[in-house]
């Protein structure tokens, strides 16, 4: 019986295993330094923040894994000896393969800043990172200031989850604007205006220079670049994005980028090695894509694909359409297709915004100049239908047709107020057209007769 | 073991202490607490009314003063921050003690009416005898133990179901909702049937008498409708009582299997019932406690079932009881009576393994013919001995039974007094034989479901943890499957709580309201087709 090792137990490897175990009866070993069972990594702020108990963010109870056969093995691997087809494990044992599938994620980002690998100084990824954020800032007493160097969606999250102790925040980002490296202008602007509702301290356009040790080896300060403000607090968040977590594999044949280089067939230059996740890097991005996607939902297909390759039918990773989600604070973000920040924005690329004049709520839909081609869109406190705009990517529908059946694409709970006429009377207004919004069909949302 | 889970504090670290505000509010509603505490030592309060009104209004003062206080400052948005930090919303030291004190509560009030101060002959004692000028201002009669219960429950309906609105204030079905079960509650449950009690006697109702009817309670939650004294009751006061009697007939059998067709079981559970009412107000903070294991799962949908057999066969023997032979003086007679029930079950059973067979479990295929041989062994037997004992055992030791069993000790003391131990739903999802026969209609012949919103699920758990009827919502959203649940109460939180936008409560066609992914939306076109192909 073939031996399958998946090094890693979040969704990506979790994904794979499943799969792999559906299709066939290959013996499956799964291995772990981080957890006994596969947790919901996107889910870990809501256990500091005490909506969950850690073991409520575990998707499958603990009998799953037995019942699958799928065997959990909770140990580091330190080396790949990819000649003898062998896992050296804590140092100590081995482990044998058949086919390995390296699933080891990220770690996040640490770009030599003075200071950086103080007590009280860490980022948010790992299980790990988690408990060590109970004993960083458990209470406004022990943590009296937080600061939160870099504006990205793990910043945030951290930022909502400091907050919901009550803890002060300064929130450090580089960019003049949060996270506009990938939000449209308004839809950042926003954001900005969100997170000060939240009594978060933002500071724009602002790096930090260093990080200022007590006599202990505690973080006593942050020093800011550029005014030379010293700010006293008692934990940073390191939170600039993350890298693939692939150093345990530098001394092995595998080929490595920024992650483990892979073809469409995710596989490594290494006979029966694959790499999924984010730890997986593409010789060629895909489409619009980035070559490496640190995306919970890009895990998870990469894993449902790989599976098939092991299982005898190898099959290329061809994602769909781009599609994604975010909850910033209390305002949830959809986006379907491609919608670009101004730093990427394409020069086919023209954009579409609507905002309500109270609310934290707006829209910005993305459409092709000359051809009028639907190419995606952004959404804030909306929620939408993930398989209607899928269905519009796929049709090529052109923008009118978007804007006047929105009222279809919405998904919203029941009662909720509907935007749908405001939306269209601002297209209206800016591009000089005469749309109507058309009422919402549920013959053309199920696609029944 | 991580490091919070060392702390030995009775509440979690964070958040911190009460507000002032919080802790005026705490004191005022204790205040009014204690009112009725104080009466039931048999403090003789000198102007009843006004301490009453003192008492009730304080409590609600408290309730409300606390809420306005936790929520209105902050943004709008889901407010869980520490749930599982708090010991009263995560079984811990104030939770055991809340539950303690609502399951004595509950034990008093059904089995020893006498500690509140009802008094047979002669006038009200105690707690009760403080409720009595109220109870003579709407129905003109002395309080009872029910009526006591039954103002302090409307209270608790519409105090925290102010609170329950401010909570999710950004929720516009939440709110519609909330406002729908404390309508329902204040008018039909607490009202109406006051007042109908002023017209018994009255010539409208041709000098007869209307049992207490709650409008909206419906057989078999409200089990005792069709008992011979009710009957009695209906039948003597003329064409209202007898419509009543329709009415009730009518509910179960017309109307309700239409609406929740068109709207799911939850137009009952989380709009309109009683039951459903306090637990989505007052039972709110404990929702998250429900047990979502599979095991679980197969308890409820044993227990539950059998409850609903239970009570088709107590009151099956109840009016069985009460009917007479002979065809010429009335034209239900026992035997066509037991013939018409036999033929009313095989016909559903038999409609649903001819149409649905595939829709249900090995296990509830199982359980469905064995109930149904049992009671159709039941009716056979009594028909080949013709022993007066219908169904082994006297009705009337049927109805006690039942009454004990089901009644008082499953809805009451466990359902709503361990509400800070088990969560909010225990008897709705475990006891309510309501909600069984609604939900196996839900399951199997409505357009009610829960869309899974493609391939934007991230497993975090958030659904599953904030669902009070214990349903794993997480199982089938991460498959990308629609949920489609006899116990759904709709009650909306799910998606609510959803941080990704995922859940949707909706109705639509019956075509494809069911569908298992395996390889999600967002994928390979050709993967998808070739792995989902059903």
């Amino acid at each position: 019986m073939e031996n399958i090792v998946i090094i890693g137990n979040g969704i990506a490897g979790v994904s794979a295993a499943r799969h792999i175990r559906k299709l066939s009866d290959k013996r499956i070993i799964i291995v772990s330094a981080e957890t006994d069972y596969f947790f919901s990594r996107t889910a870990l702020m809501y256990v500091y923040m005490g909506h969950m108990k850690f073991d409520h963010i575990q998707p499958y109870e603990n009998w799953f894994w037995e019942k699958n056969r799928i065997e959990l093995v909770r140990a580091y691997v330190n080396k790949v000896d990819t000649n003898n087809k062998q896992l050296l494990l804590d140092g100590s044992r081995a482990l044998n393969y058949d086919k390995l599938i390296i699933a080891t994620g990220s770690k996040p980002n640490k770009f030599g800043w003075p200071g950086q690998d103080l007590h009280g100084v860490q980022g948010l990824y790992s299980k790990q990172d988690l408990d060590l954020l109970e004993v960083n800032a458990p209470n406004k007493d022990v943590c009296k200031r937080a600061v939160i160097v870099g504006g990205g969606l793990i910043g945030i999250e951290l930022a909502e989850m400091l907050r919901s102790r009550a803890i002060p925040v300064t929130f450090l980002v580089r960019e003049s604007s949060f996270w506009n490296g990938v939000l449209p202008e308004g839809e950042s602007q926003l954001i900005n205006e969100h997170i000060k509702e939240h009594h978060i301290d933002l500071r724009l356009s602002t790096n930090l220079k260093e990080i200022v040790a007590d006599e202990n080896g505690k973080v006593k300060s942050i020093i800011i670049e550029e005014t030379g403000e010293e700010l006293a607090c008692d934990m940073v968040g390191l939170t600039a994005g993350v890298t693939p977590n692939i150093d345990f594999l530098k001394d092995s044949e595998i080929e490595l980028g920024r992650g483990v280089k892979v073809n469409r067939f995710l596989e490594t230059n290494v006979k029966d090695i694959y790499a999924i996740g984010d730890c997986a890097e593409q010789h060629e991005a895909i489409g619009n894509r980035r070559p490496i996607e640190a995306v919970w939902y890009t895990g998870r297909m990469m894993g449902e694909t790989v599976a098939q390759t092991i299982c005898g039918n190898k099959l290329e990773y061809k994602p769909g359409h781009w599609f994604n989600s975010a909850k910033f604070l209390d305002v949830e973000y959809q986006t379907y297709g491609w919608v670009f920040g101004e730093r990427g924005q394409k020069e086919y690329e023209e954009q579409f915004h609507w905002r309500h004049a109270t609310e934290k709520i707006c829209i910005t839909v993305s459409f092709h100049k000359e051809s009028n081609a639907f190419l995606g869109i952004n959404t804030f406190g909306i929620r939408m239908r993930h398989e209607i705009f899928d269905r519009w990517l796929t049709e090529e529908r052109d923008v009118d047709y978007v804007i006047s059946h929105l009222a279809d694409a919405n998904f919203d709970p029941e009662f909720y107020k509907n935007y749908e006429k405001e939306i269209t009377h601002k297209f209206n207004t800016d591009f000089n057209k005469s749309l109507s919004t058309k009422k919402k069909s549920l013959k053309r949302i199920f696609q029944f007769n | 073991m991580s490091t919070y889970d060392r702390s030995m504090a009775l509440t979690g670290q964070p958040p911190t202490a009460l507000s002032r505000n919080q802790k005026l509010a705490t004191l005022i509603g204790l205040f009014g607490l204690a009112i009725v505490l104080l009466s039931a030592f048999n403090v003789n309060f000198p102007n009843k009314g006004l301490w009453l009104s003192v008492s009730l209004s304080a409590i609600a003062t408290g309730i409300i003063w606390f809420a306005w206080d936790a929520y209105s400052k902050k943004e709008p948005g889901i407010k869980n921050d520490g749930v599982w930090f708090k010991s009263i919303s995560s079984k811990g030291f104030w939770g055991w003690v809340a539950g303690i004190a609502l399951t004595s509560f509950y034990i008093i009030l059904y089995f020893y009416p006498e500690y509140l101060g009802l008094v047979a002959k002669g006038s009200n004692k105690g707690v009760i005898g403080l409720f009595d000028p109220l109870s003579r201002a709407l129905s003109g009669n002395p309080a009872s133990q029910w009526f006591v219960y039954g103002t302090l429950y409307t209270v608790a309906i519409l105090a925290f179901g102010i609170k329950f609105m401010w909570k999710y204030r950004h929720n516009r079905y939440e709110r519609i909702r909330t406002i729908s079960v404390m309508f329902f509650q204040t008018g039909f449950a607490f009202i109406i049937p006051e007042l109908m009690a002023r017209l018994n006697g009255s010539s409208v109702l041709n000098g007869g008498s209307l049992p207490y009817y709650d409008l909206k309670n419906m057989w078999p939650l409200n089990y005792y409708n069709f008992e011979g004294y009710r009957i009695k009751g209906f039948l003597s006061s003329g064409d209202i009582g007898f419509g009543l009697l329709i009415f009730g007939v009518l509910t179960i059998f017309v109307i309700s299997p239409i609406l929740t067709y068109k709207y799911g079981k939850r137009w009952y559970c989380s709009w309109v019932c009683g039951c459903g009412g306090l637990a989505e107000t007052a039972g709110d903070s404990f929702r998250q406690l429900s047990d979502k294991t599979v095991k679980a799962w197969k308890v409820e949908r044993w227990v539950v079932h059998s409850v609903v057999v239970f009570v088709t066969l107590m009151t099956t023997a109840v009016v069985y009881s009460y009917l007479g032979t002979d065809t010429s003086k009335y034209w239900l007679t026992k035997s066509t009576f037991l013939l018409g029930v036999a033929f009313l079950l095989t016909l559903v059973f038999g409609l649903v393994m001819l149409f649905k067979r595939k829709q249900l479990q090995k296990d509830a295929q199982y359980g469905a013919i064995g109930y149904l041989v049992i009671i159709l062994a039941l009716i056979g037997i009594h028909f080949f001995s013709g022993d007066g004992n219908v169904f082994l055992f006297k009705s009337e030791t049927l109805r006690k039974s039942y009454s004990f069993l089901i009644g008082s000790i499953f809805s009451g003391v466990i359902g709503t007094g361990f509400y800070p131990i088990f969560g909010n739903r225990v008897w709705c999802r475990f006891g309510c034989p309501m909600a069984a026969i609604l939900g196996f209609q839900q399951r199997l012949f409505s357009k009610f479901r829960i869309t899974t919103n493609g391939g934007q699920c991230i497993s975090c758990g958030n659904c599953s943890t904030y669902c009070e009827m214990g349903i794993d919502v997480r199982a089938y959203a991460q498959k990308g499957e629609n949920i489609v649940r006899s116990s759904c109460v709709g009650c909306g939180i799910c998606s609510a709580v959803c941080p990704r936008g995922v859940l949707k409560l909706e109705n639509g066609p019956l075509q494809g309201r069911i569908d298992s992914n395996q390889v999600l939306l967002g994928n390979d076109v050709d993967l998808m087709s070739l792995v989902n192909k059903k």
